[in-house]
């Protein structure tokens, strides 16, 4: 009974931040204004750790909240910031066909949302299985997962590098 | 909580996401875009690594969250370069690869 009540709670917490994420996401899309765009997809981001939390991946949700919401999210402000004078609303960043965007991407939608819906109906989460702990994690990231750690950590060398390559002015 | 809540919510970012690589034609805000879409992926992930009581996915997520700062990076790098050279990130004004 208990158990039962605290998954309401959960529910009721799922549908509150998915809205919230529905709706941020909805304005990155659509704001005319770039420092606009970049703060609600803070909002976007935030609700995504919010979910991992729920997902119980608290790991990975504190790396969200410390990689994109304080690293990347500076990066995009700082991006902004050099390449344009002008913070505030600007007219000129869309598409003139945007009807062809929102086909595709309401085309897109309807198919997947048919075919989760046929492939996983009313399947429900586990809600008292042994949760999946850090320690679990880094002895699969060590463990198993090496190799691409490995490869992951040179895709980031290169990624500095380029980058200082690429702005660099010379 | 149902498996499809999480996984309609990563379908529907997922669109918006691509509505705006689409749609957008400022440079930054087609990354911006590519991001959300990076973030419902994850979030099918997490999803399923519940599902299956496994940690597998909750690794990828985490390599999917590297691979996404390198790529903002990369990209943010090249918008910058673009801007020096052409004064504009709109993309629609790249076209001198154009015949």
């Amino acid at each position: 009974m208990f158990s039962a009540e605290l998954l309401i709670a959960q529910n009721i917490g799922f549908f509150i931040i998915a809205a919230v994420m529905v709706v941020g996401a909805l304005r990155v899309v659509t704001t005319s204004n770039v420092v606009h765009a970049a703060l609600w997809l803070v909002v976007v981001l935030a609700g995504a750790a919010a979910q991992y939390i729920l997902l119980a991946a608290e790991f990975v949700a504190v790396t969200q909240v410390l990689v994109y919401i304080g690293a990347v999210m500076v990066l995009f402000l700082f991006g902004t910031m050099l390449t344009r004078a002008r913070i505030g609303a600007e007219s000129d960043l869309n598409n003139k066909n945007w009807f062809v965007g929102l086909g595709v991407a309401l085309a897109l939608l309807v198919a997947m949302l048919i075919a989760l819906r046929d492939g996983f109906g009313a399947e429900k989460l586990p809600a008292d299985d042994p949760l999946v702990s850090t320690q679990t994690l880094s002895d699969q990231i060590f463990g198993p997962y090496l190799l691409p750690f490995w490869a992951l950590s040179f895709v980031l060398l290169a990624a500095v590098i380029g980058a200082i390559v690429l702005a660099r002015r010379d | 909580m149902l498996l499809n809540e999480f996984l309609f919510l990563g379908a529907i970012l997922f669109c918006i996401g691509v509505y705006g690589v689409i749609v957008r034609k400022n440079a930054v805000l087609v990354l911006m875009s590519i991001e959300l879409i990076l973030n419902s992926v994850n979030i099918n992930l997490l999803a399923f690594s519940l599902r299956n009581g496994s940690a597998d996915g909750q690794t990828f997520a985490l390599y999917v969250i590297a691979v996404a700062a390198a790529e903002v990076g990369i990209g943010l790098a090249l918008v910058l370069l673009v801007y020096r050279n052409s004064r504009s990130i709109s993309l629609d004004d790249l076209s001198e690869m154009k015949g």
